[in-house]
């Protein structure tokens, strides 16, 4: 159980692909992380500041509705703010494309999986209006560039963003004793932050937490709040007075800062507990759902030693024998495994940049929902699942395989022969028994639903 | 439904009156042939966390209104039996409730306490252990093993994911209404071989192929239009229903309401409601005289409501029973009261009953199953309370 660079590329990459070097090494994986993000940079989406600038007109659209004169005048104000909304569908789904893009054509495919992993880690959806389209907007902002620093700075970005503050309710979330709720008496906490922050993003719902200190959370956590004309915003007449005791350890004096928010993200940041369920996250999501103990042991021990220095933990999980077994084992994702054929078959940039929304959609967005997948909308704060068998259903199959059969020739202009496209796909992971069916298939179009379809090619 | 009253009305006050459920003519022990019986199941999973005092509004609690300034007032009440009222949003199963075919059970909570998280929670919902252990699979599985005749077509999971109240070595068919898979024979057998290397793909390939009509194409896929789903999938289930299915589980979302819930719970029970309403014309009345449907969530939500007219993880909770096989135009369940010392934690409606030991009765009545199945092997542990007599 060794480093091979095919392996790197399907295990802890966006699978082969047949254009793009294979990292050499580990430490080529890591040194990666620190180069120049050439994949942001080829395939652009729209970072949220900009983004920020659709959610100011939607405010002031909002605020003129309201004081319009006459029916026609807001009538006028409701089809402009329809025609926005469209319009940022439309470039949502472009920015889609260019994500899709980043999978096909990085030559750092370990990146694109980190990023993929913590935006996962730190699930943040919009509810209503613009806010909806925000996903990438938002991971550009609060995870990309936070991929491998401490995982402090990381947790930070992502709990603090404006996406995330409206996703979990923060934004009404007042301290029962701050100034706002003397004046509004109905004004009061809202959990639902702090409560995910110690279940998901940090100690792990087996971590050492009780309701007192997700109620005590809540309330240092009140103030975090955001604009869209500047983003997040600390709001002290929003803030509870403190002290606040968390874990143990108290937060703040009588006069609430945003510094204790800080505070108490740190120290939840490098708890031991929070170490383990990381490590063990990681684990599972790379490596297998049966993770073995002792290399999870290894990079929660990293972790720890370094302070949640997160280049380093992955460091501490790629050097590890036991994170290379050849035998393939996750079932990918259904958005991984068809952003990992379109990188198989290096389908041309050109052809997804020039898509227009609506075969983007029926290409794309559509069988991802079928396959149980719909793009950046999982069902949860939990985001989506590390367990296999969810990706093993049958009617999830049916449309992987029904995708596979048909929409693959659409992108590729000439239709690869399956026995050279194997090749690319699998590499040395091609079984006899595939290789004689996809050597037997009646058209090409069946040959590359066949290689697609296998479960070598499902696996990583 | 105007004055004269139906065959359900007089077997309900029947009932009332003191008859047994056991005693009841119309009550057919099911496990008599080796067959799955005639009675079906819905076995809705409610995820998010069902306020259930706002579903079923305690109007008759005096401490309810101090406790829900907000979520109290947002529409007049439905009355259920002078105690209760309905959320307005779920106006539609009124004439159900009406004809005696809807009924709740109050202040119930799976063994779950303390974290309230939803993912443990759910787990624990379909599980049905006191401690969750994946590798027992789901209590619908376990409860399937016991049903005599049971084959893959007689359980229908459905939707995108799996249903994991469902998970386990009882064969159970896991589809969604839209899915299909149209390959050419040829292809065909080369995808079995192909899929044959791998043993857990080969089975999910091997249903796929069985439970596709096969006759449809990625490019004709129906467009289920946003926030249908739930229709489809109640049509799909009673299409199965009509023939050999028995049993079906699926799940509705969007019962999270930490902010804005008289707009959030109403969208969540319109969705609930049209799928029952949708189950119950697409059924026949025949069908439906033997159909139970029981709704079950992770757990209730706080009693009092929180800054941002919503509210927060809670514990005790309710379950919704539909269907003509049900016992009707009934509040079940001990209310435990709402004032500060009457909640759990002083915080969360007091659990006077195990979500397992209703369940229980359920399974007991609609399938068949024995007292000793369900104590020592669907739900290990639990000890059957009195019966409730949810049924007919």
């Amino acid at each position: 159980m060794a480093f091979s660079p095919e392996l790197a590329e399907i295990r802890f990459g966006c699978g082969l692909s047949p254009v793009h070097a294979q990292p050499i090494s580990p430490d080529v994986m890591i040194n990666d992380l620190f180069q120049a993000d050439r994949a942001a940079q080829e395939f652009p989406v729209e970072p949220f500041p900009a983004f920020r600038e659709r959610l100011v007109q939607q405010k002031r659209l909002a605020r003129a509705m309201r004081q319009a004169r006459t029916p026609a005048q807001k009538a006028e104000l409701r089809e402009e703010n329809r025609r926005r909304n469209k319009e940022t569908r439309r470039e949502s789904i472009s920015w889609f494309g260019q994500a899709l893009l980043r999978w096909t054509h990085t030559p750092h495919g370990f990146r694109e999986r980190l990023v993929h992993f913590w935006a996962d880690h730190f699930t943040a959806q919009g509810n209503r209006g613009v806010m909806i389209h925000a996903g990438l907007p938002y991971q550009e902002e609060a995870i990309r560039p936070n991929l491998s620093g401490r995982f402090e700075d990381l947790l930070f970005a992502a709990v603090t963003h404006p996406l995330m503050v409206h996703y979990l309710d923060q934004r009404s979330s007042i301290g029962p004793n701050s100034q706002i709720a003397k004046k509004k008496t109905k004004a009061g906490l809202n959990e639902n932050l702090a409560r995910e922050v110690l279940e998901l993003h940090t100690l792990g719902v087996g971590g050492p937490y009780e309701q007192a200190d997700v109620r005590q959370l809540a309330e240092l956590f009140t103030g975090i709040g955001y604009v869209p004309h500047k983003g997040f915003i600390y709001r002290s007449k929003a803030a509870e007075p403190g002290p606040e005791t968390v874990l143990g350890k108290s937060y703040g004096g009588e006069q609430a800062r945003f510094g204790d928010i800080r505070a108490v993200l740190k120290d939840l940041a490098r708890h031991p507990a929070t170490a383990e369920h990381l490590a063990r996250k990681l684990v599972v999501h790379f490596v297998s759902d049966a993770p073995p103990s002792d290399l999870v042991a290894h990079v929660a021990s990293r972790y720890r030693e370094t302070g949640g220095r997160l280049s380093e933990v992955y460091r501490a999980l790629l050097e590890q024998p036991k994170a290379w077994d050849p035998s393939l084992q996750n079932v990918k994702p259904a958005f991984d495994y068809v952003a990992s054929a379109c990188r198989a078959l290096a389908v041309p940039s050109d052809l997804l940049a020039g898509a227009r929304p609506d075969q983007l959609r029926r290409m794309f967005l559509k069988p991802l929902k079928m396959m149980g997948q719909p793009w950046l909308r999982p069902s949860g704060p939990d985001g989506w699942s590390e367990d296999d068998s969810d990706w093993l259903s049958p009617q999830g199959q049916a449309s992987r395989i029904g995708w596979a059969m048909t929409v693959p020739v659409e992108l590729t202009p000439d239709v690869i022969d399956p026995r050279r496209f194997l090749d690319h796909a699998l590499g040395a992971q091609a079984s006899p028994v595939l290789q004689r069916e996809v050597h037997g298939a009646e058209t090409r179009a069946d040959g590359i639903g066949l290689v697609l379809m296998s479960p070598a090619f499902q696996r990583r | 439904m105007a004055g004269i009253l139906s065959r359900r009305q007089v077997l309900n006050r029947g009932l009332a009156l003191g008859c047994s459920t056991a005693a009841s003519p119309l009550w057919t022990p099911v496990s008599l042939a080796q067959t799955p019986g005639e009675n079906r199941l819905v076995v809705i999973i409610l995820r998010g966390g069902m306020d259930a005092i706002d579903v079923i509004r305690p109007y008759g609690d005096p401490s309810y209104r101090l406790a829900r300034p907000t979520l109290a007032n947002d529409a007049p009440k439905a009355d259920l039996d002078g105690f209760f009222g309905l959320h307005p949003a779920f106006g539609d199963l009124m004439p159900l409730w009406d004809r005696g075919e809807l009924a709740f059970v109050q202040a119930v909570a799976t063994p779950y306490r303390n974290k309230r998280s939803h993912f443990d929670g759910q787990d624990l919902l379909e599980g049905g252990l006191v401690e969750h252990d994946a590798s027992q699979g789901g209590w619908l599985n376990r409860a399937l093993q016991f049903v005599p005749g049971a084959e893959m077509r007689t359980t229908f999971g459905l939707g995108q994911g799996l249903q994991r109240v469902l998970a386990g070595n009882a064969p159970v068919a896991h589809w969604a209404p839209d899915a299909d898979l149209s390959l050419s024979a040829q292809t065909l057998d080369r995808a079995r071989r192909v899929m044959s290397e791998d043993p857990a793909f080969s089975a999910a390939f091997t249903q796929a192929t069985s439970l596709s009509s096969g006759d449809g194409t990625l490019d004709k896929m129906p467009d289920q239009g946003k926030g249908r789903r739930h229709v489809s999938i109640a049509r799909y289930a009673a299409e199965q229903m009509t023939g050999d299915t028995r049993v079906v589980a699926f799940s509705l979302n969007g019962w999270d309401t930490h902010r804005d819930q008289p707009r959030g719970l109403a969208l969540a029970a319109r969705q609930l409601s049209q799928a029952v309403l949708t189950l119950r014309s697409a059924l026949g009345e025949s069908i439906w005289d033997k159909t139970t449907i029981v709704t079950m969530s992770e757990f209730g939500r706080t009693v009092a409501e929180n800054g941002s007219k919503g509210t927060d993880h809670g514990t005790g909770g309710a379950m919704i029973l539909a269907g003509g096989a049900v016992r009707g135009m009934r509040v079940f369940g001990r209310w435990p009261g709402l004032s500060e010392t009457q909640l759990l934690e002083r915080r969360d409606l007091m659990p006077t009953a195990d979500v397992r030991d209703m369940t229980a009765w359920i399974l007991r009545s609609t399938l068949g199953i024995n007292t000793g199945d369900l104590e020592h092997s669907v739900f290990p542990g639990l000890q059957l309370g009195p019966d409730p007599g949810l049924f007919l």
